[in-house]
């Protein structure tokens, strides 16, 4: 064989591994997401799908959908108030957890790590109980004094909100806090001591070294969070039900109430929604990338 | 420096780091607490958890009985371990091989259509999920394994990880392998396969907990209680008018017992999986 056709056995051989991966993605992921377009301009039940008349009229309905409105309310409120907390708690908690003459850091490390072991439905549910009018949080709140009788957390709504959001500060954490302690590692501890003979505080030292060198990091789970955020379904579900009077109810969840809950398919209408949480993905996603490239 | 000088030292750093340790434990405790909460109310009935009660009790049987008798629970874990490991399997296999592909087979297309594969890390799972159930439905496949497991099997992120971590991998030992005449696929199998292991097992761990774990998915294509999975039990249970919590806790314990297990036994690996595709 010559040198020519071994290489171009090779070539075909690359191809080959990545056709499954490849073909399942466009499959799964690509094609879906056309059809979902696509169907966001139809109408009628999921057999017979005609197009809508006017052809953005599933656009248009948002818009007075007040449910819906609100539902993009709720998930933008999580977003701003949910994601920078947790995400300065946990770079606070990495570089805490960074310091060499800290003890115990391992079992700290594991400690504050462990809520990613449950489930997302098995924590929502744990939330919900501890919260409930004859829960744990009620009982304590009044054996120390601070309320007098049973307060109905999840049936109110700022502290159904309120909830939700501890629930997911509790559960999400730990988990941003590991990639910043990987990318923490990965900073010679020299620069540190560099500051430190330089007269350098320890805000000092996180704000002008450990936030700069992080970026990169910070700009991915910031991504992932939003994207996660955007999508949040599980707790919306089985937390409040979305309730009270929606006022906790996520874009997916109404989404989903829409196509498969509550005995309506109405998979033109859900598809349009569906549509829109896509492009704010997106866009959040590259307004993000953009601002971290920026900051040079 | 004298020994003495060093203790000083010593002390004095310990002494600044009281506040760091204060905060690091009333954080290990609000992380802890509603975990150790959630396994002594499996162990008290109902009334007792409503009353307060935060220690354990003796009723673990009596409501673990109650569960067994009104739901199907070891049917329903098994489903979730045998959707869960399928998916792993198939997950791995399929996401490596790509990755070995995309990275030691690359050139200018095949970069181009990685850079393609990542976008679909934007698409939203409620986007896809009307035209893959009405495709799964049509080919009469609900309430199987491969309803479960298709749309996760191949992923941008598994995808990236094997592809990022097969930048260590000796290029040197592909040419001596192909000089002995391996054909490509047996350098997979044979050479690819036993280096990344400590990858392999990251990207198990991480996968077998996303399958466990999964909800909306499920929700949406495993509407048969045979074929239900453990997430979807405990949300029914949660779902009456009224909620027996110990018999609830008991369900969200055995559908958190895998999980933690691996959490405890395998957490570096837990932590790579995570971290994985980002180096």
């Amino acid at each position: 064989m010559n040198n020519k056709s071994i290489l171009a056995r090779q070539q075909r051989a690359g191809w080959a591994f990545l056709t499954p991966a490849t073909i399942l993605i466009f499959v799964m992921s690509f094609w879906p997401m056309l059809n979902a377009f696509i169907t966001s301009f139809k109408k009628g039940a999921a057999a017979q799908m005609t197009w809508a008349t006017p052809i953005f009229n599933n656009y248009s309905r948002m818009l007075s959908d007040k449910i819906f409105i609100k539902s993009v309310g709720n998930t933008f409120f999580y977003l701003i108030i949910q994601v920078p907390v947790m995400l300065i708690l946990a770079i606070l908690l990495a570089q805490l957890l960074n310091n060499k003459d800290l003890k115990f850091r391992g079992l700290f490390r594991t400690m504050v790590f462990l809520p990613c072991a449950t489930s997302l439905v098995s924590y929502a549910l744990i939330f919900k109980s501890l919260f409930a009018t004859q829960g744990l949080i009620n009982q304590i709140l009044q054996n120390i004094g601070i309320t007098s009788e049973n307060i109905n957390f999840l049936g109110t709504e700022g502290t159904a909100k309120m909830v939700i959001i501890i629930a997911l500060l509790w559960r999400w954490t730990g988990y941003n806090m590991v990639f910043y302690l990987a990318g923490l590692q990965n900073i010679e501890y020299s620069v540190y001591e560099a500051a430190k003979i330089d007269g350098a505080n320890g805000w000092r030292t996180f704000w002008s070294i450990t936030v700069p060198l992080l970026r990169p990091t910070i700009i991915m789970t910031f991504i992932m969070s939003i994207n996660g955020t955007l999508q949040l379904f599980d707790e919306s579900v089985n937390l409040t039900k979305g309730g009270p009077a929606n006022s906790t109810m996520t874009m997916s969840h109404y989404i989903y109430d829409n196509s498969f809950g509550q005995g309506v398919a109405n998979f033109g209408y859900s598809s349009a929604m569906a549509f829109i949480v896509f492009v704010m993905v997106a866009v959040l996603a590259y307004i993000n990338l953009k601002v971290g490239d920026k900051r040079d | 420096m004298t020994e003495t000088k060093v203790k000083k030292n010593k002390s004095a750093i310990q002494r600044r780091l009281i506040p760091s340790y204060i905060f690091l434990i009333i954080v290990s405790f609000i992380s802890v607490f509603p975990l150790y909460w959630m396994i002594t109310a499996a162990t008290n009935t109902s009334l007792e958890v409503a009353q307060g009660k935060i220690w354990f009790g003796t009723h673990f049987l009596e409501n673990l009985n109650k569960l067994t008798s009104g739901y199907d629970l070891w049917g329903t874990m098994w489903n979730s371990f045998f959707y869960a490991a399928v998916q792993t399997i198939l997950c791995l296999f399929i996401c490596s091989l790509a990755g070995f592909g995309f990275e030691l087979y690359h050139d200018k297309a095949k970069d181009a259509l990685f850079g393609v594969l990542l976008l679909a890390m934007m698409v939203p799972q409620v986007a896809t999920m009307i035209p893959l159930f009405k495709m799964i439905s049509s080919m009469h496949m609900l309430n199987t394994v491969v309803a479960f497991i298709l749309p996760a099997i191949s992923t941008p992120f598994m995808i990236m990880m094997f592809r990022q971590n097969s930048r260590n991998f000796p290029v040197d030992i592909l040419e001596a392998a192909r000089m002995d005449g391996l054909s490509e696929f047996a350098i997979f199998f044979k050479m690819y396969v036993p280096v990344m292991k400590s990858t392999y097992a990251a990207a198990a761990v991480i996968t077998f907990m996303n399958a466990w774990n999964s909800y909306l998915w499920p929700k949406v294509v495993m509407n048969d209680t045979r074929a239900q999975t453990m997430p979807m039990l405990i949300a029914n249970i949660a779902g009456g008018y009224t909620i027996d919590y110990g018999l609830l806790m008991v369900g969200v314990l055995f559908c958190s017992i895998p999980t933690m297990v691996i959490f405890f036994v395998l957490q570096k690996q837990f932590a790579e999986g995570i971290t994985g595709a980002v180096k």
